[in-house]
């Protein structure tokens, strides 16, 4: 491949790539909110009952 | 009381089921034509400039409107815009974001129903033995309705109706169990086959498997930039369209898709994630498959005139052929992933677009889930069946055009303008800011206010009265001659009329009549639906007047 192609491919390919990793990484790393929130799959987390007083 | 009880599973079910709304067939088919057409590998920083100052406020602003209209029980576009200001006018606005969806639905359904039905041939060995021009065929025939590749008599209907049922059945089954869990399962699977074709477009070698060219050839055909292009205001202009394009924005799936997060929940990094995810897969992956294999084994001459005719040409007329070089074996499944990744990539979007309708019927007139969901299934059905039935005269080009393009750019500028004008700045800022899990940049203040809704009223002028050959140059120094394929050009049906003028064959000629019969026909038919849509909005009004709502 030419310099130039290569230059903008890699950029963009490892920043692009970079980004998405960054932002998804975020949303795994951040806590819920407490409940009720919008999704249903924690709703039933004793932890989170408990913590929210709703035994 | 409504019977939408819907809700998300879980926040990454969320953005899986809004970055497959976003990843569609043209990430894949639309995308690398459009970066080769318009300046190899300078297309890219418009594209990403255009990103960054319409796309994400696009995204920040439609998931913020969905989510505001969720809080007062609205879960699709009429009256979710209708909360933002007291002008009764902007829930007919809102029409255009369950009228897109249905209309879009209707042919991109026939589409995603292509990929099945290619999905079954590679399996077979269909493709094994055929020249290109042979595998073109195969797609003209099959398109056409003539000939049965399979014995099933009429197999792009049934087809059709398979893929259909499919959606309407998964829709039945509601957000979590049932759009949420195809993503989880197509998205993964879609990047996977992605990631095996784009390592096989970046090995192919000269003088193996047929091939003539390195991947080197296409990758340089497709990244070595031409920043002459950077001047061109068409390229520009593409780049926006693309940016458009890609994150089904000014569709009102977003809306609907947000409509069902609580207020204190996070939206800016949700729509940060979904967004770049889709930006992965179209630059990513989309740019690594078709051009490189196509050009390594077509060669550049080849493949810059079959660009010409877009990326269903390459999709579907050219990669099965391709594929067949590299043996029966790797050729199945090959084929397999590759269409497999348009199937998921395709449905992840149809499903979005049955959830409009669906929360439309289910908040305004109290509907069940099922009932919502097939009522869905029968309109598309009654609405692309022409698409199917009339292909070559143009019908599925003329939804396309009107459902799939100018009404996205209608719907987003006129929403930007609500949103940041009328709703207001301030109030919309607490609206994208509020839960939010990251820190959105000030400036975004700044760009969602003036940048974007200027950007897009650039896009729709641009489109409306396109210069020809994209000269804008010459019309700026007031030569302005319209292009064919600006608007108002194509509203006249000029390109039309000028074959029709041109042509001599009796045969011809009677193919071009019928052809402007049917776009004509099929503009009557999306009109009356808008028109329908409109009406049961003004039913849903009274209804809600009447019960003491408003």
């Amino acid at each position: 491949m030419n310099t130039s192609a290569l230059i903008i491919m890699l950029v963009t390919l490892f920043a692009v790539t970079g980004i998405t990793i960054y932002f998804f990484w975020l949303v795994l790393k951040t806590p819920p909110k407490p409940e009720p929130d919008s999704y249903l799959f924690n709703d039933d987390d004793p932890e989170r009952l408990e913590q929210n007083g709703n035994r | 009381m409504s019977a939408n009880k819907e809700s998300w599973g879980s926040r990454v079910g969320l953005i899986l089921a809004m970055a497959g709304n976003a990843v569609g067939l043209g990430n894949f088919l639309r995308f690398p034509v459009q970066a080769v057409q318009n300046g190899g590998g300078a297309f890219i920083i418009p594209y990403l400039v255009c990103f960054l100052v319409m796309g994400i406020p696009l995204l920040w602003i439609e998931w913020s409107m969905g989510r505001f209209g969720g809080k007062f029980g609205h879960h699709s576009t009429p009256f979710i815009l209708d909360t933002m200001d007291k002008r009764r006018f902007w829930k007919y606005i809102g029409v255009f974001g369950v009228w897109t969806n249905i209309a879009v639905a209707a042919y991109y359904c026939y589409l995603e129903s292509w990929t099945l039905s290619y999905m079954m041939h590679s399996i077979l060995g269909s493709f094994n033995g055929l020249d290109q021009n042979g595998v073109a065929e195969f797609f003209n025939h099959y398109v056409d309705l003539d000939t049965s590749t399979t014995g099933i008599p009429y197999e792009p209907i049934v087809f059709f109706v398979i893929c259909l049922l499919l959606n309407t059945w998964i829709l039945s089954k509601g957000l979590a169990a049932g759009v949420e869990r195809v993503a989880k399962i197509g998205m993964p699977l879609l990047i996977l086959f992605g990631a095996f074709l784009a390592y096989k477009g970046f090995t192919v070698t000269a003088g193996e498997q047929g091939a003539i060219n390195d991947s080197s050839v296409g990758l340089n055909f497709l990244w070595t930039p031409n920043y002459d292009q950077l001047w061109s205001p068409s390229v520009w202009l593409a780049a926006a369209g693309q940016i458009f394009f890609t994150l089904s924005v000014g569709m009102g799936t977003v809306h609907c898709y947000a409509s069902y997060v609580r207020s204190k929940d996070d939206i800016a990094l949700n729509a940060m994630s979904a967004g770049w995810m889709n930006e992965f897969v179209e630059v990513v992956l989309g740019g690594a498959i078709i051009i490189p294999i196509s050009i390594g084994y077509l060669g550049i001459d080849r493949v810059t005139e079959l660009v010409q005719l877009g990326g269903l040409g390459l999709g579907f007329k050219t990669l099965p052929y391709l594929f067949a070089q590299w043996g029966p074996a790797l050729s199945a499944i090959a084929g397999v992933m590759w269409f497999g990744l348009l199937f998921f990539a395709g449905i992840t979007s149809s499903l979005a677009m049955g959830t409009p309708w669906m929360g439309f019927l289910q908040d305004e007139f109290n509907w069940r889930r099922k009932s919502a969901a097939w009522s869905f299934g029968l309109i598309v059905f009654l609405l692309g069946m022409p698409t199917v039935l009339f292909f070559n005269y143009g019908v599925f080009d003329e939804y396309d055009y009107w459902a799939g393009t100018v009404s996205l750019v209608v719907f987003a500028l006129l929403e930007s303008i609500l949103f940041a004008w009328v709703f207001g700045m301030d109030k919309g800022w607490r609206e994208i800011t509020s839960g939010a899990d990251i820190k959105v940049p000030g400036i975004y203040k700044f760009i969602i206010k003036y940048v974007t809704p200027l950007l897009l009223l650039w896009v729709f002028v641009g489109s409306l009265v396109t210069p020809k050959g994209g000269d804008w140059g010459a019309a700026l120094s007031g030569n302005w001659v319209l292009d064919d394929s600006s608007i108002i050009k194509k509203l006249m049906n000029s390109s039309l009329k000028q074959q029709l003028a041109a042509a001599t064959d009796p045969a011809q000629i009677a193919q071009l009549e019928d052809t402007l019969f049917f776009v004509n026909a099929s503009r009557i038919l999306l009109a009356a639906v808008f028109v329908g849509i409109a009406l049961l909005v003004y039913v849903a009004y009274k209804k809600r007047v009447r019960e003491g709502k408003i």
